[in-house]
């Protein structure tokens, strides 16, 4: 029974984190982009406007929920608890902090250390694809299909090349566990530079812009073109049905945010030192000072960078980065290769 | 738990914790595989797939295969199945029932028979591979030595494998492409 008890326990707390996090993480993306666009922002509720995403989200519960009348509702009311669903299990696996010892047993700071971590986070992010394509459908409305057509194509476009940039990754390390690989970028080169997976750099790139792409965050957020298709696959939602598909959109971005800093920045990685609670709590805050580095880089990509034309961003995804990727797993593998059996003619 | 076949009796099988798991599985599973064919709404057909893939892939998660449970999650339900569903969309999704969508008996039995002789035939051979063997659920078999037996021993069978999906690859281009061959240009 400790099992459930101790897996309850971990996905109670994954989710007072997540929520915690998402509540910061739209606060500081709107002061943020106010900051890059020389305004205030938000200012009102509480200090400095923190609460704002909180009062939103009050206001969100009492909004009427409108079922457009030739929607399907089943499948309208179900696509917003996949989108959080999906986004709320991809991070079960994300390791926030080193293994806490305790008693001489050690306990892993993900919810959950799968050995496939690396494809059960795929497979997550694809599930999550139904979501905006059955939101679309199911409203029976000529904007959101488009919309969530569009977002459809574009998730799994990118989700290949997402993929085909990861394979180096998990050659290189040689596990699809994330607490693996973290384990795996420990050491350093030489003594000064830290030995993590950032050297594969093309992956890291083509993972990053991928990672634009799956969350439909700006340069990428044709699904919900504003001037084209009015607010794409979510144009029929209000109320708290439209807030999973915001908080869903949210949580993702800071699942990529930390699944990058695991995979190629060395996860909860630095310096540690001092009394024991300390070595416990330095490395989480490792984790989240990276994680949050890459999620102002996500802003401010947002704050800098136009919308995309569509066919380019298609021929974008296909015609370069897949291609690229393919051409770098080959000479990835190659020199692994070198690196395990010496030349071949040797 | 026993350990020969002859020996299970019907409480035995009940008394048995995983049993009610692969019930719990696969009721689902089979549900959704009939509704897949019997639906009216070809929406709904394609969602109640995803149902029995689902069901599929918790299968296989349940006896320990757990990349082949999610890379089918991955493969079948995130790109193979949304294809289907984006492809409908475009062409064509209307919300509620469409009439026409079953085939009448000519199609319906050659189907229900062939259906029939692939069931026989999936059933026969796992009955004969691993017949008395007992499977421990939910033991994890290690993804490493799964590749050692895809890329070692299985190596020519994977390849030739691929080599299928290449010339699958390379028809859908041929078909997508014959409306140019006609001189439109």
């Amino acid at each position: 029974m400790s099992f459930f008890i101790e897996a309850g326990i971990r996905v109670v707390f994954a989710f007072v984190f997540l929520m915690v996090t998402v509540l910061l993480l739209v606060w500081v993306e709107r002061k943020f982009i106010s900051d890059l666009q020389n305004r205030i922002g938000p200012d009102r509720a509480g200090p400095f406007g923190i609460l704002q995403t909180l009062a939103d989200g009050v206001k969100s519960f009492f909004k009427e929920g409108i079922i457009p009348a030739r929607a399907d509702v089943v499948l309208f009311i179900g696509a917003p608890v996949l989108a959080m669903l999906t986004a709320l299990l991809t991070f079960l696996v994300i390791p926030i902090g080193a293994p806490i010892e305790i008693n001489g047993v050690s306990y892993s700071l993900a919810a959950m250390d799968l050995n496939i971590g690396l494809l059960y986070v795929l497979a997550m992010s694809s599930i999550g694809v139904y979501a905006i394509t059955l939101a679309g459908w199911a409203s029976g409305s000529k904007y959101p299909l488009i919309g969530s057509v569009r977002a459809s194509a574009q998730m799994i476009s990118y989700e290949a090349a997402m993929g085909l940039a990861l394979i180096p990754v998990v050659m290189f390390t040689g596990s699809l566990s994330l607490v693996a690989i973290v384990e795996a970028q420990q050491g350093t080169f030489g003594g000064v530079i830290p030995a993590w997976n950032i050297v594969l750099l093309p992956s890291f790139v083509i993972f990053l812009i991928a990672g634009f792409a799956e969350t439909n965050r700006p340069p990428f957020d044709l699904a919900e073109a504003e001037q084209e298709i009015v607010g794409g696959y979510h144009t029929e939602y209000s109320g708290m049905k439209f807030a999973l598909f915001f908080l869903a959109e949210y949580i993702n971005v800071f699942n990529i945010a930390a699944i990058t800093t695991v995979l190629f920045l060395g996860g909860w990685s630095g310096p540690v030192f001092g009394p024991t609670v300390l070595q416990w709590f330095l490395p989480v805050f490792w984790f989240l000072a990276k994680t949050w580095l890459i999620i102002l880089f996500f802003v401010w990509v947002r704050a800098s960078l136009p919308r995309m034309r569509y066919d380019h961003l298609m021929a974008f995804g296909w015609k370069k980065l897949i291609p690229v990727s393919l051409v770098w797993i080959i000479l990835v593998a190659v020199a692994l290769g070198f690196r395990e059996f010496g030349a071949p003619w040797a | 738990m026993p350990t020969l076949m002859e020996t299970v009796t019907m409480a035995d099988w009940f008394r048995e914790t995983a049993n009610w798991v692969f019930l719990l599985i696969a009721f689902p599973t089979v549900f959704g595989a009939w509704r897949t064919v019997s639906s009216d709404n070809i929406v709904r057909a394609v969602l109640y797939l995803v149902v029995a893939l689902g069901g599929t892939a918790a299968m296989f998660l349940m006896l320990g295969a757990a990349f082949i449970g999610w890379t089918v999650v991955l493969v079948y339900i995130g790109a193979v199945v949304i294809l289907f569903l984006m492809g409908i969309m475009i062409t064509r999704a209307p919300l509620g029932a469409e009439a026409k969508l079953s085939h009448g008996r000519e199609v319906k039995v050659p189907a229900a028979l062939l259906s029939g002789i692939l069931f026989a035939v999936i059933a026969g051979s796992v009955v004969d591979a691993f017949g008395a063997s007992i499977i421990r659920p939910f033991e994890p078999t290690l993804t490493t030595d799964l590749a050692n037996v895809l890329f070692g021993r299985f190596i020519i069978p994977f390849e030739v494998v691929s080599f299928v999906l290449l010339a699958a690859l390379i028809g859908g281009i041929v078909l997508a492409r014959q409306d140019d061959v006609g001189g439109l240009e």
